[in-house]
C-alpha cells in the first residue's frame, strides 16, 4: 500500500475521531453541569443517586462502558438495534462518562466560590437563575479551565477506544491497516496525528484562558 | 417617617441565641450607630434586617410595609416573594469585604443590577453609573476591573454600587474593616458626604469617633441585646450602663 493511501485512510479515521471528540463536548460539557447541581441538590434521592452514578463512571473502564452501551441492548434486552446504532452507542458512552468528570469538575469550581457573592447578588435583587448565570457561572468557568483542559486532551486520545466496538475511528483504521500489512508505520502515523491534534487543542485552550485573564 | 421598624427580633443558630429580643426603629434622614464588641450580633443584625438571614420572630417593617410578622403562635411569617422582591428595593447593603464582582469592570459592577433586575434602559443605567463613579472620584477607574483597585476603591465602588439600585436607606456592615488604616479615612469621608445629603443609613463600625461625629443615634449592643442607645453626645460622653463605660474604655487612648 503506497502511503499516499495509508494517510487518506488515517484521515478518514480522524474525521470520524473529530465527529466523535466534538459531539462528546457538545453534549458532555452542558450536561456536566446538571450532574454538578444534581450532585448539589438538596433533594437526598436525586442527590444519592447522582453521586452513584459518578461513581460508576468514574469507577469502571470507559471500555467497558462503551462495549455495555452497545451490546448491552441486545444481551440484556434482547433488542436489535439498526447498523447506525454503533455510533449513537459510542456517543452515549463517551458524553455519559465525560459528562460525570465535567461534573465534579464543575461542583469544585461552584463550591470554590466566596457566598459573599451570593449576599451581594441577593441584597442587589438578581434571583436565583440570574445570580447563577451572570454571578457565579462566568466566575466558575474562569476558574475550572485548566481542568477542563486536561478533560478535553485526554479525550481525543480516549475517542481510541472505540475500536473496542469496531467504530471505524483513527485508531481503529490504523489497527487494520498494521495488521493487513504487518507494518508499525500507521501507529506511527496516527500517534503523528493525535499530537497535532492536540497541540492545536492545547493552543485554543490557552487562547480562552489568556482571554478571561483581564478578570480574577 | 419611620423607615424602619423592628419590633422584637430574635434569631437563634441552632441553640445559639445571636439576637434576643430586639427592637429599634430608624427615621428617614437619619443616621443609626451601631457599636458593641465582636460576637454581641451586630453584623448578623443588619443580615437579618437585609434578608441574608431569616429571622425566628419578631416584626420587620419598611417604610410602613410589613416584611415579617410573627403571630400568636411566635413564629416569623415572611411576606410573599413578590412582597419581599419589592421591598428589597428600599435598602442597599455594603459589605465589610466589598463583595463586588470580579468578572466585571467597575462600571459594570454599579450597572449590571439596575440593568438585569430593574430593566433600566442602558444609557440611562450608564449615565447613572457615570455621575455615581464620579461622584466617589472614581471616573478613571470606569473600566478597570476589582483587582486593579486598592480596598478603599473597591470599597467605594460598591458603595456606589449599593447606591445605583436607588435605595431609600443603606446598612454598612463595618465598611472599613477590612482596609489599611490609612485607606479608612476615605470611606468615611464618603459616608459623611452621603450623611450630609440627608441618606438614611444604619452603620455598624468599630470606628468610635466616626460614629460619635456622623451618627445622630447610637446603638450599644452586647451578647444580643441593646444594653443602651441614645444620642451620641449622651452616650459616649456619659455612659449609663457598666457594659458600655468597660466597652469605651477600651477606645479612649
Amino acid at each position: 500500500m503506497a502511503w499516499q493511501i495509508m494517510v487518506y485512510k488515517l484521515s478518514e479515521g480522524m474525521l470520524e475521531s473529530i465527529k466523535i471528540y466534538t459531539l462528546t463536548l457538545i453534549f458532555s460539557l452542558p450536561l456536566g453541569l446538571i450532574v454538578a447541581l444534581c450532585r448539589m441538590s438538596k433533594n437526598w434521592l436525586l442527590r444519592n443517586f447522582t453521586k452513584l452514578y459518578i461513581s460508576i463512571m468514574r469507577g469502571t473502564p470507559l471500555i467497558l462502558q462503551l462495549m455495555v452501551v452497545y451490546f448491552g441492548p441486545y444481551y440484556i434486552f434482547k433488542i436489535t438495534l439498526p447498523r447506525g446504532y454503533r455510533f449513537i452507542a459510542v456517543i452515549i458512552g463517551f458524553v455519559f462518562n465525560y459528562a460525570a468528570y465535567f461534573g465534579e469538575i464543575y461542583r469544585g469550581g461552584i463550591e470554590s466560590i466566596d457566598s459573599g457573592q451570593y449576599d451581594a447578588a441577593k441584597v442587589l435583587g438578581y434571583n436565583k437563575a440570574q445570580t447563577f448565570m451572570r454571578i457565579i457561572l462566568p466566575q466558575v468557568i474562569k476558574r475550572v479551565l485548566p481542568s477542563i483542559t486536561n478533560e478535553v486532551i485526554t479525550l481525543i486520545k480516549d475517542t481510541s477506544l472505540a475500536f473496542a466496538i469496531s467504530y471505524p475511528e483513527m485508531f481503529t483504521v490504523a489497527k487494520a491497516i498494521s495488521a493487513a500489512q504487518t507494518t508499525m508505520l500507521p501507529f506511527v502515523t496516527a500517534g503523528i496525528f493525535y499530537y497535532i491534534f492536540n497541540l492545536l487543542v492545547a493552543y485554543t485552550m490557552e487562547w480562552i484562558e489568556k482571554k478571561m485573564s483581564v478578570y480574577r | 417617617m419611620k423607615l424602619l421598624e423592628v419590633k422584637n427580633l430574635k434569631k437563634n443558630f441552632g441553640s445559639l441565641e445571636v439576637i434576643k429580643d430586639l427592637s429599634f426603629s430608624v427615621e428617614e434622614g437619619k443616621v443609626v450607630g451601631i457599636i458593641g464588641p465582636s460576637g454581641s450580633g451586630k453584623s448578623t443584625l443588619l443580615r437579618c434586617i437585609s434578608f441574608l438571614e431569616k429571622i425566628d420572630s419578631g416584626e420587620l417593617l419598611y417604610m410602613g410595609e410589613s416584611a415579617v410578622t410573627t403571630g400568636t403562635d411566635g413564629r416569623a411569617n415572611y411576606a410573599e416573594k413578590e412582597k419581599l422582591r419589592q421591598i428589597q428595593r428600599y435598602f442597599g447593603l455594603v459589605f465589610q469585604n466589598f463583595n463586588l464582582f470580579p468578572h466585571f469592570s467597575v462600571i459594570k459592577n454599579v450597572t449590571d443590577a439596575i440593568i438585569t433586575v430593574q430593566k433600566k434602559p442602558i444609557d440611562e443605567a450608564m449615565e447613572t453609573g457615570r455621575e455615581l463613579l464620579d461622584k466617589m472620584g472614581l471616573s478613571d477607574k470606569v473600566d478597570a476591573y476589582p483587582w486593579q483597585l486598592s480596598g478603599g476603591q473597591q470599597q467605594r465602588v460598591s458603595i456606589a454600587r449599593a447606591l445605583a439600585t436607588k435605595p431609600r436607606m443603606l446598612f454598612f456592615d463595618e465598611p472599613t474593616s477590612a482596609l489599611d488604616p490609612e485607606l479608612t479615612g476615605e470611606i468615611l469621608k464618603v459616608i459623611r458626604g452621603l450623611a450630609d445629603d440627608n441618606m438614611t443609613m444604619i452603620i455598624v463600625t468599630h470606628e468610635m469617633n466616626f460614629a460619635k461625629n456622623v451618627a445622630d443615634y447610637i446603638i450599644f449592643m452586647d451578647d444580643g441585646l441593646i444594653v443602651e442607645e441614645g444620642p451620641p453626645k449622651m452616650l459616649f460622653e456619659n455612659p449609663q450602663n457598666g457594659r458600655t463605660q468597660a466597652f469605651l474604655n477600651k477606645f479612649v487612648s
